[in-house]
Formats: structure tokens, C-alpha cells, sequence
């Protein structure tokens, strides 16, 4: 029983981020349309256009992986056929199993059994988010070095060297977050922010760790190499970086992986500093606002809110991330470079700093664990 | 309790392998196959690529990031378990903390002063 009820949550889980990455390809198509003054993708429709209506979601949930699984995979010629392989899937596998750490609601009461809905409840979660997204760098480079080709090689070693800077930017930005609720366990983080603080404002990450937040979520964007960050796959300078010789479907697992990228920093923001699935004054019996006035709510229907709650917010940091994309210019390297060693790094240390005076000298101004 | 965690990790990695394994494999599956020359050739600019590509050479700053990445990755992966059990450290564990980080803020320093985190 207990193994079903895991087996059921990790599909959940996986259908989740395969859900976020699928509407996220659709999103950022029309997004940077409505951007860019444009219409965007309009003219897929099922059964050749017989429908009277164009149902313009089908475009990306149809139509792009028909496409794209029925091309033909080129492996180029020189290229080391079995890397060539391994790459994609190093990619992209890495990045859906962090999502299986990520709380996606409290818990669903059924007859009784209580059951945390979380895919797997470790209590080691951001190590396991950690050690996760520093895989991803593994595809970048086997792609790069596999294709025989020297933009993908260029591509790859430019992507090894951005993943690795802004990786230690993000480590020092979650040892923040960690000092401030002692624990590692993500179910416990979300679960600690349902407090209020003076009785009034919810007791979110953000209140707490602003500059964490900021950090992270640069971090996170140089991570997932899009737009400013794009320089592994700077179409401009090197075709198409380090899947230049990719094409079919393991070059949509690389753009997927992109979007899962996308959609893990959404979650991790979402979960370390907006509450995760916390929907402020509403607890397991229902609401509770301040001034005494409470609203019972039936259980499911709290559990069904808090999911929904959770993807609201995973979907407005995704938004928040895609505008940036389609707003802002490609950094030059050494400006990267820059970036990651020279600011966030140092301001990242400092956070920490300040955070460890803070928690000792305030007892009070943190939870205790 | 841990042995059920980490279970279902097993079970999460398997689902997670088979569903990219399939996405992977989907074109050699389902798409058609008319190889050519040209079409396996590498992509270059309409020339055909001159030379080995894997003794190509970039530039040394790579090699030293990777170097600079391992000295201070090493750094925050201590302060993991430092952090978890901070409260209970309290102002001695801020202060072997701040003794530890003072040496690699030395090395950050030094690697500064002398241009190592430069890009001409």
C-alpha cells in the first residue's frame, strides 16, 4: 500500500513537470508574440483546418512533439555515437527527478491515511535539488564534446564554465535560506511559512532572505542559459551552441530541459520565499483571518486549493522569467563572468553573514526550529 | 523510514529514466531515415571543417574557472550541515565559520588582486 501510494505521487510529480514544460513551450511562443507585437504560433489545427474554431493550444500540445519525434536524428559524421546519445538524456533526466522533491500540496486525507504530497519526502530535499541541477551541467559538455563539430564544442565549454560560476552563487544563497529555518527538508520550509507574522502578513521566505531571493533566482536564470544567459547557445555567434548537430527529438529533449530549468527555479522561488503551496490565513480546517473571522472549509477542498495555489505561483515565476528572456540583451562573457564571481558571489557571502548575526542575535526574529 | 525515502527516489529515477529514454529515442523510432553525405557532414558555414575538432584549442580561463569553481563549491557544501545545526552552534559555530570563510575570502581576494577572475 504504501509503495502504490509513492508510486502514484512520483507519477503525479511527473506529470506535473512534463505538464509545466509542454504549456511553458506554448506560453513562451505566444508570450514573446504578445511581446514583440506579433500573433504567434496560429495555424496548427487538428484535421487539417475542418474545425470552424482554431484551438491555438493544440499548436504546442499536438502539433510540436508530433513534429518534432518524427524528424529524422542525424548523428553527424566523427561524432561519438554512444556521448551523442547519453547527452540529452544526462540533460534532461536530472532535471525531472528534482521535481520529485518539490512539495506540491500539504496533505490529502483519504479514509483515514494521511499522506504528504510530496513525491518523496526527503529530508535532505536541497541537497537533492543541489546535486540534481549541477548534473544538467554533464549534458552541456558530452553534448558539445560528442558532436565533433566546433560550435558545439565552443558552446559546450562556454556552458560548463557559466553553470559551474552561478552554481556556487546559488549554493551560498540557499546556506542563507537554510540558516534562517534549520532544515533541509522542503515539506518543512513551506510548512514553516504558514505562520503570520504580527498576526497579519504570512511569514514567506521573502520577508526574510530578500537578498537570497534575488540571488537565487539570477542564479537560477544563468542555470537554465536563456536570454540574458544564452551565450552557451548564442544563436548570433554559434548556431545553435552545444546541440548545433542535434536534431529530431533529442534536440527537443535539450529545448525541454530548458524549460524544465525554468520551471524548477519557478518552484524553488515558489517553495524557499513565496510559501510554496501556502494560500495566506487558510489552514487545515479552513481559513482564519486576522480579527477573530474564520471560514471552515471542507478538507479535499483545502488540499485542492493548496495545489492550486502551488501552480499559480510556479506559473507566474515562469511568466516572470520568460519576460525577462524577451526583454533583455545577451550579456557579453566577461560581463557574466563578472557578474557571477565579482557580485554575486561576494554579496551572497555577505548575506550569509548577516543572516548567522541575525539569527543569533534575534531569536525571536526566526522560527526555532 | 529512510530506506522507504530513498525507495522511492528508486522508483521516482526509474519512471524519470523511462519517460526521457523514450523522448530520446522517439526519433529513431518514428522518424524517417534517408541518410547523405551532406547531411551527415558537420555544420560549418559551407566549407567542409578542416582539421580535428577535439585538438582544438580554448582558451586557458576555462581550466582556471574550473579550478576557482572546485575551491569554493568545496566551501559551501561545509556550510550545509553548518547551517542546519547553527542554532545549536551558536556564536562558537559563528566564529569557526567565520575563521574557515576568512581564509578562502583571503584566497577570493588573491585570486582577485592578481586577475584571475578577469575576461580580456
Amino acid at each position: 500500500m504504501e509503495l502504490l501510494i509513492t508510486f502514484v505521487k512520483c507519477v503525479v510529480a511527473l506529470l506535473i513537470v512534463l505538464q509545466v514544460g509542454l504549456l511553458l513551450l506554448w506560453i513562451e511562443r505566444k508570450g514573446s508574440a504578445l511581446i514583440q507585437d506579433r500573433v504567434g504560433a496560429n495555424r496548427a489545427n487538428l484535421f487539417g483546418g475542418l474545425l470552424p474554431f482554431n484551438l491555438g493550444i493544440v499548436n504546442t500540445l499536438m502539433a510540436d512533439p508530433v513534429k518534432l519525434f518524427t524528424k529524422e536524428d542525424i548523428v553527424p559524421d566523427g561524432a561519438d555515437h554512444f556521448l551523442h546519445w547519453l547527452a540529452p538524456f544526462v540533460a534532461l533526466f536530472p532535471l525531472f527527478l528534482t521535481y520529485a522533491v518539490v512539495p506540491f500540496g500539504d496533505v490529502l486525507v483519504v479514509g483515514g491515511t494521511t499522506i504528504s504530497l510530496q513525491a518523496v519526502g526527503l529530508d535532505v530535499g536541497i541537497l537533492f535539488v543541489l546535486a540534481m541541477v549541477s548534473l544538467g551541467v554533464y549534458g552541456v559538455v558530452l553534448g558539445g564534446w560528442a558532436s565533433n563539430s566546433r560550435f558545439a564544442l565552443l558552446g559546450g565549454v562556454r556552458g560548463s564554465a557559466q553553470m559551474i560560476s552561478y552554481e556556487i552563487a546559488m549554493g551560498l544563497a540557499l546556506v542563507a535560506v537554510v540558516l534562517t529555518y534549520g532544515t533541509l527538508d522542503l515539506q518543512e520550509i513551506a510548512r514553516a511559512q504558514g505562520k503570520l507574522m504580527w498576526g497579519v502578513v504570512p511569514a514567506w521566505g521573502v520577508f526574510y532572505q530578500p537578498l537570497a531571493l534575488v540571488i537565487l533566482f539570477i542564479a537560477g536564470m544563468a542555470e537554465s542559459k536563456r536570454a540574458p544567459f544564452d551565450l552557451p547557445e548564442a544563436e548570433s555567434e554559434l548556431i545553435a551552441g552545444f546541440f548545433t548537430e542535434y536534431s529530431g527529438s533529442k534536440q527537443s529533449v535539450f529545448m525541454m530541459a530548458d524549460f524544465v530549468e525554468v520551471a524548477i527555479v519557478a518552484a524553488l522561488v515558489t517553495t524557499l520565499f513565496f510559501g510554496g503551496w501556502q494560500v495566506p490565513y487558510l489552514y487545515r480546517d479552513g481559513f482564519h483571518f486576522p480579527g477573530g473571522f474564520a471560514l471552515a472549509v471542507p478538507s479535499l477542498a483545502v488540499t485542492i486549493l493548496q495545489i492550486l495555489a502551488f501552480l499559480v505561483k510556479v506559473f507566474i515565476f515562469c511568466w516572470v522569467q520568460i519576460l525577462i528572456r524577451w526583454s533583455l540583451p545577451r550579456l557579453r562573457y566577461d560581463q557574466l563572468m563578472d557578474l557571477g564571481w565579482k557580485r554575486l558571489l561576494p554579496y551572497a557571502l555577505g548575506n550569509v553573514a548577516v543572516s548567522a548575526v541575525l539569527v543569533l542575535l534575534l531569536a525571536g526574529w526566526t522560527r526555532a526550529s | 523510514v529512510v530506506e522507504q525515502t530513498y525507495v522511492a527516489v528508486l522508483i521516482s529515477a526509474g519512471l524519470c529514466a523511462l519517460v526521457v529514454a523514450i523522448m530520446v529515442g522517439a526519433s529513431r523510432l518514428l522518424g524517417q531515415r534517408t541518410p547523405s553525405r551532406a547531411k551527415q557532414s558537420v555544420f560549418e558555414a559551407g566549407n567542409r571543417s578542416i582539421g580535428d575538432v577535439k585538438s582544438h584549442r580554448f582558451p586557458i580561463k576555462f581550466y582556471l574557472t574550473a579550478i576557482l569553481f572546485i575551491v569554493f563549491d568545496v566551501e559551501v557544501v561545509f556550510m550545509y550541515p553548518w547551517a542546519v545545526v547553527f542554532r545549536r552552534l551558536g556564536w562558537f559555530g559563528l566564529a569557526e565559520m567565520a575563521a574557515f570563510v576568512l581564509v578562502l575570502g583571503v584566497g577570493l581576494a588573491y585570486v582577485w588582486k592578481v586577475g584571475a577572475l578577469e575576461w580580456e
